[in-house]
């Protein structure tokens, strides 16, 4: 960035597009925080004389546990995460170092899992979760996800681009198999597993069906099912404490990734992903 | 080494999933009349099924429109981002926030923007003197209402994944590109978007998958509804799932949708397999 | 360590208790309401009640989402062989649960005379959806009925008497057309009446189909009457609000919003469901009434809501306990409380006739509404393969709604579609 040539600001068009659209972007956020501070008769009127309360907060927070719920679902996330890379990251690896038969179909197979809808397997892993009678267990949530064809998929891929000049000179010092991929695989994969992560993270988040099908009681549920208290709409929709209790879910995420996203962009700048 | 993620691929998914395709071919097992084979019966049926088919279609539309725009968009905003723009930290920060925002609380947001006579929309519309519209309840709109929020959904996810592959680019290509004086468009097209292929065939083949899987908002905006016109093959599969409880039925949905699904992931990955370099 | 060593001794009392009353009888219960919420607190207080009363028997209340969520979860649970052994579910899944045979019918445990006097003692609208073959499958308990809201406010404006809410189909178009507003523009800021067609839109209909003196389906599930000439008419009537006068939104009305349009003053009446009362009660910031829907050919309104249900599977000191829990939830005191708590239509005349609750509707004249509405309510809509059928006359109803089909072809179309499903139940 030395040539002063590059420091000059984008067009003014180009910023002007840009502010429009991240300003459409947070509307619904805005929108949010309106009407969570904002007493219910006013979610749908806009006046800058409408009083400040937090009364909707109070209520969204007593309508639910969330701090069981946002804990459940940090473990959950965690767990799956941490189950995936290390489960996956094997599997890769043996289908790119190892050769024996039918590895070819073995791929394939696993590859089918990326296009299977777990939701419609509901029935079949209900009963296999009652049989280890993991019903109503973070674990029993968990479980069917931990291996992920698409991190097997992508890291696969990834090792398969690694030189192999890399791990014969790592042999040639009498590395084992599981030192190689310490420290040669994994190191130089760290992109893909940002990647990956970023992905299993948002998902699991947001994962709502299976979930609710398989826990009984407070102490196993995540945020979705939480949430889902407002979202019965027999009602009527009640916007204040929707937005309340969204601001309440979402806004550890938004306050970390605004104090972290400098590193958190760096981080995924420094693995270099392309 | 395989072992473990095998066992629990095979356990969760090959198990249930041949359960699957053996069940559509039977009929859905009645307390008085268990399940029996019945050969295509539940193909013919779908073949016969309207809303099958304009469930199908309707996807088809959703995928059409909200794989390019979330992609060219998460694009766009990247590329904005990733340059000296004016309040970049805001606009990284706002681009993002449809992220961390669970879709079901969203989805009811976006409801009161679409409400009619004082949602948001209208209140905007109101003031430019626009006549009133009914976005989600005249099924000339709703697909394309159902398809925004989906746009906004995914785009601020894509343009993370750009913005890394944007910021792992040496500067140094591009001033050199200036040394030659490239334009603009000229560097875009020439450098930047081969280099971003890989990101992109990533960002597709996720983009893919959840045109396909995204239900949550159609769930709390529209229920399918007007009369089907916002159905999706997801939605349609869940509704014969657990709703009219029509095992074969369901089943014979699913492995439609799975073939499809595999084919175009396989051509996908095929070009993955040849084109990405990490 | 402190809070360590209670924990420990807390659990290691729980254990010891449980070893004493080794013969308890565990009763898992659905309930369809998401965890939290008011309602969940009268629910575990209830169950704690029951459980105090019982040291046999141990009710424990776990709550599924909203009732499709829990239909969802209870037969997924049925189906890989450990259902609930209770559940609340929607009085119209009564087909659907007999033709998964997931429940036994409430007859098998009514013995004494006492029972008999229990089960005789609701009332009729509400047990009709629940008795199908000569069997009663489900105790009514959240009970719902559709009703019309109106705002005296906005009547005063319109020189109308805020006092009288329109009292047939031809006042309500009149009334309608007195209270549709138009600004400058000629846009239409507040409508006369609405009535939501999202979602559901069957149940609603269902009110106008009745008042023009027409059931929808015959009693044993197997035959519906989309295409009678009444039904048609019915439709379009509701068309023609919209279409014809102007006065009722076109296009799809959201469920969901209805409540607030209303708030907002955007409409001057809608039809919803008295399960709304205490939500529009505590919003509203203008004098609003509550009144039975408008006669048509004569008044009529369907049911909705919840029965409760046993479960097959459970085993028979299981389904016992129950049984005694369903009949303990619904003795008048309780079934007054129930419905002063959480705004549904208490079940049974008896529990109208606890002093708890006629104060209640003295105070508060409106909540009796739906109980007065009640001698002219038909059961909720529900046929063999339930959804389906209903699926194919709510669409039908959409496509009519949003013009893009005649309400003669519309209901011709959904018709043939509930012939084909229900063919093979004949």
């Amino acid at each position: 960035m030395s040539d002063p040539a590059f420091q000059q600001k984008s067009p003014v068009v180009d910023t002007l597009a840009a502010w429009l659209l991240a300003i459409l972007w947070v509307l619904p956020l805005l929108y949010a925080v309106w009407t969570a501070f904002h007493p219910s008769e006013f979610s749908a009127k806009f006046s800058l004389f409408a009083p400040l309360t937090l009364e909707n907060f109070e209520r969204a927070w007593t309508a639910a546990p969330f701090a069981r719920y946002f804990f459940n679902t940090t473990v959950l996330v965690a767990m799956i995460l941490a189950a995936q890379l290390v489960l996956c990251t094997l599997a890769a690896y043996a289908f790119v170092r190892y050769e024996f038969r039918g590895k070819n179909i073995l791929f394939a197979l696993v590859l089918v899992q990326l296009m299977i809808m777990p939701d419609i397997l509901l029935v079949e892993n209900y009963k296999t979760m009652s049989k280890l009678g993991l019903i109503d267990t973070l674990l029993g949530i968990g479980l069917p996800y931990f291996a992920s064809a698409f991190a097997i998929f992508l890291l696969r891929q990834t090792f398969k681009g690694i030189p192999k000049e890399l791990v014969e000179a790592a042999t040639m010092e009498g590395a084992s198999s599981l030192q190689i991929l310490c420290r040669v695989y994994v190191p130089l994969a760290k992109p893909v597993y940002v990647a990956f992560s970023l992905v299993s993270v948002s998902y699991h988040w947001n994962n709502f069906l299976w979930p609710l099908v398989v826990t009984n009681s407070v102490s196993s549920r995540p945020l979705t099912v939480g949430l889902q208290v407002f979202a019965s709409t027999d009602q009527g929709i009640d916007w204040s404490i929707i937005t309340a209790a969204t601001l309440l879910t979402a806004a550890p995420l938004l306050a970390a990734f605004l104090l972290f996203q400098r590193q958190f962009v760096q981080s995924f700048m420094r693995a270099g992903i392309k | 080494m395989l072992l473990p993620a095998l066992v629990l691929l095979v356990a969760f998914t090959h198990y249930p999933a041949v359960a699957t395709i053996i069940d559509s071919f039977m009929s859905t097992p009645k307390p008085n009349r268990p399940s029996v084979f019945v050969g295509l019966d539940n193909y013919a049926s779908m073949i016969e099924d309207p809303i099958f088919w304009q469930a199908l279609r309707n996807n088809l539309w959703f995928a059409l429109a909200t794989i390019p725009l979330s992609v060219g968009l998460a694009l766009a905003m990247a590329l904005w981002v990733n340059g000296p723009m004016t309040g970049r930290g805001f606009l990284r920060m706002a681009y993002f926030t449809p992220t961390v925002l669970p879709m079901i609380a969203v989805a009811n947001i976006w409801l009161f923007f679409y409400t009619p006579t004082y949602g948001l929309l209208e209140q905007i519309g109101g003031v430019f003197g626009l006549p009133s519209q009914n976005w989600l309840g005249d099924k000339s709109t709703a697909l394309a209402s159902i398809t925004v929020v989906a746009v906004w959904k995914e785009a601020g996810f894509f343009m993370i994944f750009y913005l890394a592959a944007l910021q792992g680019i040496s500067p140094s290509l591009r001033e050199a590109a200036a040394i030659e004086g490239a334009g603009r468009w000229f560097f875009f097209r020439r450098v930047l978007w081969p280099l971003l292929m890989p990101t992109t065939i990533f960002v597709l083949v996720n983009a893919v998958i959840n045109a396909f899987r995204m239900v949550d908002h159609v769930v709390v905006m529209t229920r399918g509804g007007p009369d089907n016109a916002t159905s999706l093959l997801l939605y349609h599969l869940y509704e014969v799932g657990f709703k009219y409880w029509d095992q074969g039925y369901a089943a014979a949905i699913t492995v439609v949708l799975l073939g499809a699904l595999a084919t175009v992931a396989l051509v996908q990955f095929f070009v993955l397999d040849k084109k990405a370099h990490y | 360590m402190k809070f360590n060593f209670t924990v420990i001794s807390a659990a290691l009392a729980l254990a010891a208790a449980a070893n004493v009353a080794a013969q308890v009888t565990e009763v898992p219960f659905y309930f369809p309401v998401a965890v939290g919420g008011p309602i969940t607190k009268y629910i575990d207080q209830f169950a704690t009640d029951f459980n105090k009363e019982n040291p046999t028997i141990k009710v424990s209340p776990i709550y599924a989402g909203s009732y499709q969520d829990t239909i969802v979860k209870a037969l997924t649970a049925n189906k890989a062989g450990m259902p609930p052994v209770a559940s609340v579910l929607l009085s119209t899944d009564t087909f659907t649960l007999i033709d998964e045979d997931a429940i036994v019918p409430i007859d098998n445990f009514v013995k004494t005379p006492d029972d008999k006097a229990w089960l005789a003692g609701f009332y009729k609208a509400f047990l009709l959806n629940g008795q199908i073959g000569g069997k009663t499958w489900g105790v009514p308990f959240q009970r719902s009925t559709v009703v019309l809201y109106w705002n005296k406010e906005l009547f005063k404006e319109a020189g109308l008497d805020a006092n009288k809410p329109p009292q047939t189909w031809a006042e309500m178009t009149a009334m309608s057309q007195k209270l549709t507003k138009k600004d400058a523009g000629g846009k239409i800021t507040q409508y006369g009446v609405q009535i939501p067609s999202s979602g559901f839109p069957y149940w609603l209909f269902q009110g106008l189909t009745t008042q023009n003196d027409v059931i929808l389906s015959n009693d044993a599930g197997t035959q519906t009457k989309f295409d009678d000439p009444k039904v048609i008419e019915a439709l379009q009537y509701w068309i023609d609000l919209s279409k014809k006068h102007g006065v009722h939104p076109s296009g799809i009305v959201e469920w969901g919003t209805t409540p607030k349009d209303f708030m907002e003053k955007k409409t001057a009446m809608i039809w919803t469901t008295t399960g709304n009362l205490t939500n529009i009660r505590s919003n509203a910031k203008f004098d609003f009434g509550v009144a039975m829907l408008p006669a048509g050919k004569k008044r009529g309104s369907p049911t909705g809501g919840g029965n409760f249900y046993i479960f097959k599977k459970a085993t028979p000191a299981q389904q016992e306990a129950a049984f005694k829990f369903a009949k303990w939830l619904t003795q008048p005191e309780r079934a007054a409380k129930w419905g002063i708590e959480t705004g549904y239509v208490a079940v049974s005349p008896a529990a109208w006739d606890t002093a708890a609750l006629k104060k209640y509707a003295s105070e508060f004249p409106p909540a009796a509404v739906a109980r007065d509405q009640l001698q002219y309510a038909v059961a909720e809509f529900s046929t063999h393969d339930n959804q389906r059928v209903t699926k194919a006359l709510n669409d039908g109803l959409q496509a009519a709604l949003t013009g893009s089909k005649t309400a003669e072809v519309a209901m011709k179309d959904a018709q043939r579609e509930a012939d084909r499903l229900l063919k093979s139940y004949k």
